[in-house]
């Protein structure tokens, strides 16, 4: 790993400031990604700015309709939470699965969804949730959020202090973990709140996580596993590589899909 | 360079380090306990795994200053040879490794995993929560054993 300048700001204030004067720094959080990116010399930031000790940024709490969780809120801490589990148990499922325990130990909801890895499992879930990303400047709804492989509407010198969530009437995650690196090959998100239905795609888009307009389309009428019979999702913007084609995505698509909304019809 | 201070294993240090010192480097280099080894070094195969503030975590993967304040436990922290933690001598009696190079990494999960799960953890559940320690010698068989077993003497 390359040399940098360490900050340990107290406050979120502090850490923006910070960013601001480092044009080549970067924001640690759990650090799972950026420690072993950095190890690999593909990042070498000129700064790190340490939220571990900035205060109030951890935390659970419902908040009328929404799950509101701190940005250095740890994986474990969602998977365990009995808030999480009560409102949103897929969301708490999800965490669950992140990476393996003591990456769960580490990694924060915050650092995932600000790297939107393309094979992540938090961007898809705040996207399916319709979930509010809440920065230290302004709120920014997930659809506007997330931008395309690692890439997000936040600007310089921002950085996400919650995640908000709205409390779904049924939701559930379902991913095809890659043998290997068990990062999604195919991971699905789907939720339902009133009559809108949100289907959210992560591990097969070239470009990120995505929403299937073809899952949506055919759970709106029905919210039922059997609504997604013959459902076919297109292979072109699918990643291919050597762990799958885009035609085998596409076909995993409506097959987590499916697997999804068993769980979450299950009763 | 950065200052640090740690309680590892019940005694308080403090250095100035690189920023960029591992907590696995920080360990082994300054305070000479290299019972936490390095396997891979890319996050896997959790060799380095200890426990910051009772939690276990890859030590490969943490900055020793992001731990500033922090409690650190190590496999020297948790028995002596001739007091062995119940894990240990779990892994004693099922022959729960070969190399063994694996091993202070498997117990400091282990014993996370009784933490979080308690004393009763059934095979499924055993193999699951390993996911993030590789072992390249038993096969997991009696390492598997093992934890059920040292679950049940935590108690």
């Amino acid at each position: 790993m390359y040399a940098f300048n360490y900050h340990a700001p107290k406050t979120v204030r502090q850490a923006a400031t910070l960013l601001a004067k480092n044009e080549e720094g970067k924001v640690l959080a759990g650090g799972q990604t950026l420690l072993p990116t950095m190890k690999q010399r593909l990042a070498s930031p000129s700064a790190l700015i340490d939220l571990n000790h900035a205060e109030g940024m951890t935390g659970i709490e419902q908040k009328g309709r929404n799950i509101v969780i701190g940005a250095m809120t740890r994986h474990v801490e969602v998977a365990t939470s009995a808030v999480v589990k009560n409102a949103i148990p897929g969301l708490a499922a999800l965490a669950e699965g992140i990476g393996d325990a003591a990456v769960r130990n580490r990694g924060t909801i915050g650092g995932s969804i600000a790297n939107n890895d393309p094979a992540a499992d938090y961007p898809s879930a705040a996207l399916a949730l319709n979930a509010t990303i809440i920065t230290n400047k302004r709120k920014i709804t997930a659809d506007e959020f997330f931008q395309g492989m690692f890439a997000t509407a936040l600007e310089e010198g921002e950085i996400i202090v919650k995640v908000s969530f709205p409390i779904p009437s049924k939701a559930a995650y379902e991913k095809f973990p890659n043998p290997a690196s068990r990062y999604a090959l195919v991971g699905v998100f789907v939720a339902k709140k009133g009559s809108d239905v949100r289907v959210a795609v992560t591990g097969a888009g070239s470009n990120g996580v995505f929403r299937s307009k073809e899952c949506e389309a055919a759970l709106a009428s029905r919210f039922n596993a059997k609504a997604l019979d013959g459902v076919k999702v297109a292979a072109s913007g699918l990643n291919a590589d050597m762990h799958a084609s885009a035609d085998y995505r596409a076909h995993l698509i409506p097959v987590m899909a499916k697997r999804a909304v068993e769980k979450a019809t299950a009763k | 360079m950065a200052s640090v201070t740690l309680t590892v294993n019940g005694k308080q240090v403090t250095a100035t380090v690189d920023p960029r010192t591992l907590l696995a480097q920080f360990l082994r280099e300054n305070l000479h306990l290299t019972g936490t080894h390095v396997g891979c070094d890319t996050s896997q195969c959790g060799a380095c795994v200890v426990h910051v503030n009772g939690r276990a975590v890859k030590s490969c993967t943490t900055l020793a200053v992001s731990c500033d304040g922090a409690s650190v436990t190590t496999i020297e922290g948790i028995g002596t040879p001739d007091n062995l933690h119940p894990m240990q001598t779990a892994f004693r009696e099922n022959h729960g490794l070969q190399c063994g190079f694996c091993t202070p990494g498997m117990i400091m999960s282990a014993i996370d995993i009784v933490n979080r799960k308690g004393n009763k953890l059934d095979e499924h559940t055993i193999r699951e929560e390993l996911e993030g320690n590789i072992c390249r010698c038993t096969g997991y068989h009696n390492i598997v054993k093992a934890v059920a077993q040292g679950a049940a003497a935590m108690k």
